[in-house]
């Protein structure tokens, strides 16, 4: 039976002499994995370089009525109408590319074609979910602050 | 005493070219079977070798040759990856301009740079052909389940090893590609989305932290792509690669047909006495012993056959290798630019097949299928463990008819398949309001699964064989990964819209 494979191996009762062979293995084993799990820790970040959430775009002059700015250094599109002023993420929410506007208002990914609609609404393609509304807020100096860590509703306009 | 000792130096000086030889090499020249044996056992180089081979593994059709050729590609790029080394600056700020001076400004820089490049591409083409050749001569059976497991990781550290190094030209193209990349590796926030636990539980965003080192690709990932690239993966590779080496001398060389080894034509009583064991003492020294019968014994020494036959392959794949070199240029385009995405911005080859997966649902596409795949390969052994045919091509001829055939079944699905999402769309345009669950469980891609594995289990019924079945998965898996792989590169264009060729794509973008 024995070295036969399969189950018969497994079968017979644990003897005393095997039990603390397999203690002292699997100390061992229990020792490096619990130091390599230790080490495995390091590569994982805890600080990230990243910049502020908050920025300012300027002020709100410089979106006049009917404007639309493109901002890439901080990945916001931003709306200005009679409604108020909105800036939304270019952000795919699928994988993460940038979307690209086109004349029609409506948004592309140009990384797996996901298409969103004026409002940032997903119409087709892999994208879960809609383009993301950021918070917009008037900050002391009179400019006004997007908060790219902040998602707003669809549609959430500041009037100033 | 003094005047013999400096007598004796004098000897022994004069003598020292071939006293030194003698040491070097410490067995006559390799004419007789004893010296040839001698020669592979004693160089440590050589002797990753057994000192005999079967007729059978010497045969082009047995190998093709495809794995030396994959190993010949690996040792050209660890070679030419440590010659680049010498230039190269892993930092956002100079990694470009570093390449750019590789390119233009270092001698023989370019083709160095070439050849590694085009040397990453090839051995990812040859290790796919290596291993379609270790399958579809059933070499994976019997004794060499494991080798097949550890072929798999190889497989794997090798797509890490080119993926990792596409990024270091940090040039618009390795950035938007690698962009990709990494998403596809943080695709398991698309489930945590959809049943939204993202907040508590971000497996995806934490994969992509740890490979990235940010949230973003910057400096951080710079600096660990670089290291996993020429430290951690090239390591990785050779403690595996040397398992697989060293397996297929204990599994008694390659997998060969039991024809391979015919039983002696006149059972007289020396043969029936003699095992039929392949190598053993008595065959090591075969030139010492009378009573060794060929007819039985179907070995040959390895000196100089199997070297002959390595280095041929070796000089082949330089040429081949420093002629597309000479012909084209490795790519480099602009410097990376985080703002300006490519369109369409593509992944490396090998990865585009998974992109348009990702292309209806990142979770399914990017970790589920591949996963499938993964485990799928690595378990074929231990599910299909008849031991007819071993070594024969597709099994005989059966095979060859179950492998053709699946492979138009699959040719016929895949295209259908293709066709039926670019011509209609699929779920989310018929119904704008479905929940993304449902996309993530039925899109194109869970159809494409589904479609081989009821294939092989139609195959399972039909034939009544675990191999034949086998063949037709592994066959589906073939045809669909090139015919994936060729959409994607052909026919998606800007914003991965389908086009019939490269010329329709519109000309002004951006
Ligand atoms: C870095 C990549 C790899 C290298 C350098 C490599 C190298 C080799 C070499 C030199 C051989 C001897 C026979 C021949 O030349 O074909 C071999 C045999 C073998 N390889 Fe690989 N290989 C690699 C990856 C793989 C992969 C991806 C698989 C499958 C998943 C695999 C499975 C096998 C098996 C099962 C054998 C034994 C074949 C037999 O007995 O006929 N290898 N490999
Ligand atoms: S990242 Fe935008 S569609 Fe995939």
């Amino acid at each position: 039976m024995n070295g036969a494979l399969g189950g018969p191996r497994f079968e017979k009762p644990i003897q005393r002499r095997n039990f603390l062979g397999m203690l002292a293995a699997w100390s061992f084993f229990g020792t490096i994995g619990a130091a390599l799990l230790g080490a495995l820790r390091l590569p994982m970040p805890a600080v990230f370089p990243e910049s502020d959430s908050r920025f300012p775009i300027g002020k709100p002059e410089d979106f006049p009525d009917g404007s639309v700015i493109h901002i890439p250094r901080r990945r916001v599109w931003v709306f200005s109408d009679t409604g108020g002023i909105a800036a939304v993420s270019t952000v795919c929410p699928h994988l993460g590319c940038l979307v690209g506007r086109e004349d029609n208002g409506n948004y592309t990914c140009p990384c797996h074609g996901s298409r969103f609609d004026a409002t940032g609404k997903n119409v087709s393609g892999p994208a879960p979910r809609g383009l993301v509304w950021l918070d917009v807020s008037l900050g002391p100096d009179g400019r006004l602050i997007v908060d790219s860590g902040k998602e707003v509703d669809r549609g959430t306009r500041i009037l100033v | 005493m003094a005047y013999s000792a400096s007598r004796q130096f004098i000897r022994n000086l004069k003598a020292l070219p071939a006293t030194f030889f003698d040491s070097f090499i410490r067995h006559g020249k390799p004419t007789s079977d004893r010296a040839q044996t001698q020669t592979v056992v004693q160089n440590f180089f050589l002797h990753i070798h057994s000192s005999r081979i079967h007729k059978h593994s010497l045969k082009s059709l047995t190998t093709m040759g495809l794995g030396v050729m994959t190993l010949a590609m690996f040792i050209i790029l660890c070679f030419t990856g440590t010659l680049l080394m010498v230039y190269y600056k892993p930092s956002v700020a100079s990694a470009y301009d570093s390449i750019k001076d590789i390119q233009y400004v270092v001698p023989t820089g370019r083709i160095m740079r070439n050849v590694h490049r085009w040397a990453a591409h090839g051995m990812v083409i040859l290790l796919m052909l290596h291993m379609a050749r270790v399958f579809y001569t059933g070499a994976y059976k019997r004794s060499r389940e494991f080798n097949w497991v550890l072929g798999m990781m190889l497989f794997v550290v090798t797509l890490g090893l080119s993926f990792t190094g596409y990024l270091l030209p940090w040039d618009q193209l390795a950035y938007w590609a690698v962009t990709i990349g990494s998403a596809i590796a943080a695709s398991p926030t698309e489930l945590t989305d959809a049943v939204s636990v993202t907040q508590y539980f971000d497996p995806g965003g934490q994969i992509k932290e740890v490979m990235l080192g940010a949230h973003f690709i910057g400096e951080e990932a710079l600096i660990r792509f670089y290291l996993l690239h020429i430290v951690v993966l090239p390591i990785l590779l050779c403690a595996i690669l040397g398992v697989h080496m060293w397996r297929i001398r204990k599994d008694g060389g390659l997998a060969r047909p039991a024809s391979a080894d015919p039983l002696p034509v006149q059972a007289d009583i020396t043969a029936a006495a003699s095992p039929t064991k392949t190598f053993g003492l008595m065959a090591v020294i075969a030139d010492r012993t009378p009573a060794t019968d060929q007819e039985i014994d179907n070995t040959v020494p390895s000196w100089p056959r199997v070297f002959r036959i390595e280095a041929i392959l070796l000089m082949l794949v330089l040429i081949v290798l420093v002629l597309l070199s000479l012909a084209f240029d490795a790519p480099l385009k602009e410097m990376a630019n985080p703002e300006v995405p490519e369109n369409p911005a593509k992944a490396p080859w090998y990865f585009l097949g998974l992109q348009e997966l990702v292309s209806y649902s990142a979770f399914m596409g990017g970790m589920v299928i591949p996963g499938i795949v993964v485990v799928g390969l690595c378990l074929i052994p231990y599910l299909d463990r008849e031991e007819e045919d071993i070594g024969v091509w597709f099994s005989g001829r059966r095979g060859r008819w179950v492998a053709l055939i699946s492979a138009v079944y699959s040719i016929v699905i895949s295209v259908s398949i293709l066709a039926f999402t670019v011509q209609f769309g699929w779920l989310r345009n018929w119904f704008p309001e479905i929940p993304q669950f449902i996309i993530i469980v039925i899109n194109p891609g869970t159809v494409f699964v589904l479609a081989c594995a009821l294939w092989s289990i139609i195959l399972l019924r039909v034939t009544n064989s675990t191999r034949m079945a086998a063949i037709g998965l592994f066959t589906c898996f073939l045809v669909c990964f090139v015919i994936l792989t060729y959409f994607a590169m052909v026919h998606r264009g800007p914003n991965w819209d389908f086009f019939w060729s490269h010329a329709d794509w519109p000309t002004v973008q951006h």
